[in-house]
């Protein structure tokens, strides 16, 4: 394509898009409103897939030891779970210890007032040396005479990492079909333009204009088309995504669920929705393009 | 040089358009097509512009072998071919000098060209003052003049026009006939099919008439035969 042209044809390619007003703006808006959805289930799949990773960093297992063994018995189950081979830490917490802890913790809520140490177990409190292996350690733990219960993070950790599962193959499903539908609007709208221009195109062939050549404003159209809508789309998701983290942050005072920043995640989401834009645009236009160039000039 | 040998065209089983069609045209030659309707004569227009292939044959159309163009290189053939239809087939809402500005833009001339060009053209087929015009506001012999300064810009090395006068009345055919002949006086080689027997015979140029998809005369005494 030779420099002279290119001014004419995105020329060519804007003049498509207002000359089809009403389209265009519809394809915008709806290119807009996949985008929009598609955007937040990717920066909802990332939040989940952090929010996974700290839980299994945070990781720490409780053994609990039986009522009836002593202080002194209690501290030997310690022993042996220090020798497990996952185990990085095993400490050992007197009853009154957890009290203590537990009365820091809930200080103040009268449900708890009145509680005595004798209401607590012993326990030994784990660390692990590889988080990939608590079940097993667990297991082992379990395994341990005078340990009664257990309890792990990793429960929740794992609930978290079955809702990131579902989450990733529901969005992904999502993902695809949204973009498939801005690509087929766009497509549509594409194709209405080259219907209208039909007849300039069979002149256009018949003197001997390239394809590539008569193609070109029609990609730009596209191309102009999605970008316009990923570019508004990334705006509201900011705007949308600030909202709710603000939401939240007033609402879960614990900062369980705390969201990463926006702008954290800019570049990504940059990437993201340019992508995209350029995905349901370009290929949207170019499927419509090479229908519509096959068939005969006239 | 536009040259076939053995040319046969069918578009469907047991259709014959064409059965055996061999001819050759020179370089600045001006040769009239002539036949009944539904012998073949478009679809000779269409295997020298690239738009179908033929079944069997050869066509050689200015450098190019049209049983194995490729693709891509249709639009440079077409460069060198000037296309006139009966009707017109202009846009109609771009102005006359759009018109035919579009046909240079279309293929990559740069501006400079196109605003030198473009009047020289119009001037030439005797539309220099209505470059401002939308075709709708031409007569049928200026709307076919636009068409033919349409596929002379390019400079194309031939012509060939599908029953250019068909929409015409007799003056204006004249006028178009005298144009096409000027041009081709000008050394373009002209190729044009019609129906007209009386330019066919004031012209004097050389006939080819086509029955059934063969050839049944070729003269060069302007006579046009009756079937
Ligand atoms: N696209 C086509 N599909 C099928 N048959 C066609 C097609 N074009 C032309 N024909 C047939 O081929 C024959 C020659 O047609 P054509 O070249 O258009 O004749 P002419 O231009 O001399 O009137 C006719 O019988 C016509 O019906
Ligand atoms: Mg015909």
């Amino acid at each position: 394509m030779k420099i002279n042209n290119i001014g004419y044809l995105l020329k060519a390619g804007i003049r498509e898009i207002f000359l089809h007003g009403f389209m265009s703006f519809a394809a915008v808006v709806v290119t807009v409103a996949c985008l929009l959805i598609v955007g937040s289930f990717s920066i909802l799949l990332y939040n989940v897939n952090i929010l996974v990773e700290r839980l299994n960093q945070t990781n720490e297992v409780i053994a609990y030891i039986d009522d009836s063994f002593s202080e002194a018995e209690a501290q030997q189950v310690q022993t042996k779970i220090n020798l497990l081979d996952n185990v990085h830490k095993a400490e050992f917490m007197t009853r009154e210890e957890a009290l203590d802890r537990f009365v820091a913790e809930h200080g103040g809520d009268p449900a708890f007032s009145g509680l005595e140490p004798e209401d607590l177990r012993h326990r030994v409190i784990i660390t692990l040396e590889d988080n990939a292996l608590i079940e097993q350690t667990v297991s082992q733990v379990e395994s341990i005479q005078g340990v009664v219960k257990i309890t792990a993070a990793y429960e929740l950790a794992e609930g978290f990492s079955t809702l990131q599962s579902v989450l990733q193959v529901g969005s992904l499903a999502i993902i695809g079909v949204l973009l498939l539908v801005s690509l087929l609007i766009i497509s549509n709208t594409v194709k209405l333009a080259m219907y209208d221009r039909r007849e300039e195109i069979a002149i256009m062939k018949m003197v001997g204009a390239t394809n590539g050549f008569i193609r070109v404003p029609f990609v730009v159209q596209g191309f102009i088309l999605g970008m316009v809508g990923a570019g508004t789309a990334f705006g509201l998701e900011w705007l949308l995504y600030d909202f709710v983290v603000k939401k939240i942050a007033q609402l879960d005072t614990l900062m369980m669920f705390s969201l990463v920043p926006f702008q954290q995640v800019l570049v990504p989401m940059i990437c993201t929705f340019g992508a995209a834009g350029l995905f349901v645009g370009v290929v949207g236009s170019w499927t419509s393009i090479r229908k519509f160039m096959n068939a005969p000039a006239h | 040089m536009i040259e076939f040998k053995k040319v046969k065209k069918s578009y469907s089983e047991g259709n014959h358009a064409l059965r055996g069609i061999s001819m050759q045209i020179e370089d600045g030659e001006f040769c009239f097509l002539v036949g009944p309707s539904g012998s073949g004569k478009s679809t000779i227009i269409k295997l020298i512009t690239g738009e179908i292939r033929p079944t069997s044959g050869s066509v050689h159309v200015n450098g190019y072998s049209l049983e194995r163009i490729r693709k891509r290189e249709i639009p440079y053939l077409r460069r060198t071919v000037g296309v006139v239809f009966q009707d017109f087939r202009l846009i109609e809402n771009m102005t006359v000098y759009d018109n035919v500005a579009f046909a240079m833009r279309v293929v990559g001339a740069q501006s400079r060209e196109i605003r030198e060009r473009v009047p020289y053209v119009l001037d030439l087929v005797g539309l220099e003052n209505k470059g401002r015009r939308h075709p709708g506001e031409l007569s049928g012999g200026e709307q076919q003049r636009l068409a033919i300064a349409r596929a002379l810009v390019n400079n194309p090395s031939t012509i060939i026009a599908d029953e250019p006068t068909g929409n015409l009345d007799p003056a204006r055919s004249m006028e178009i006939m005298t144009l096409l002949q000027e041009i081709n006086n000008l050394g373009t080689t002209m190729l044009v099919v019609t129906h007209a027997k009386d330019l066919v015979e004031h012209f004097v140029n050389r006939v080819i008439t086509i029955e059934e998809g063969l050839i049944t005369s070729d003269r060069t005494d302007g006579h046009y035969e009756d079937q």
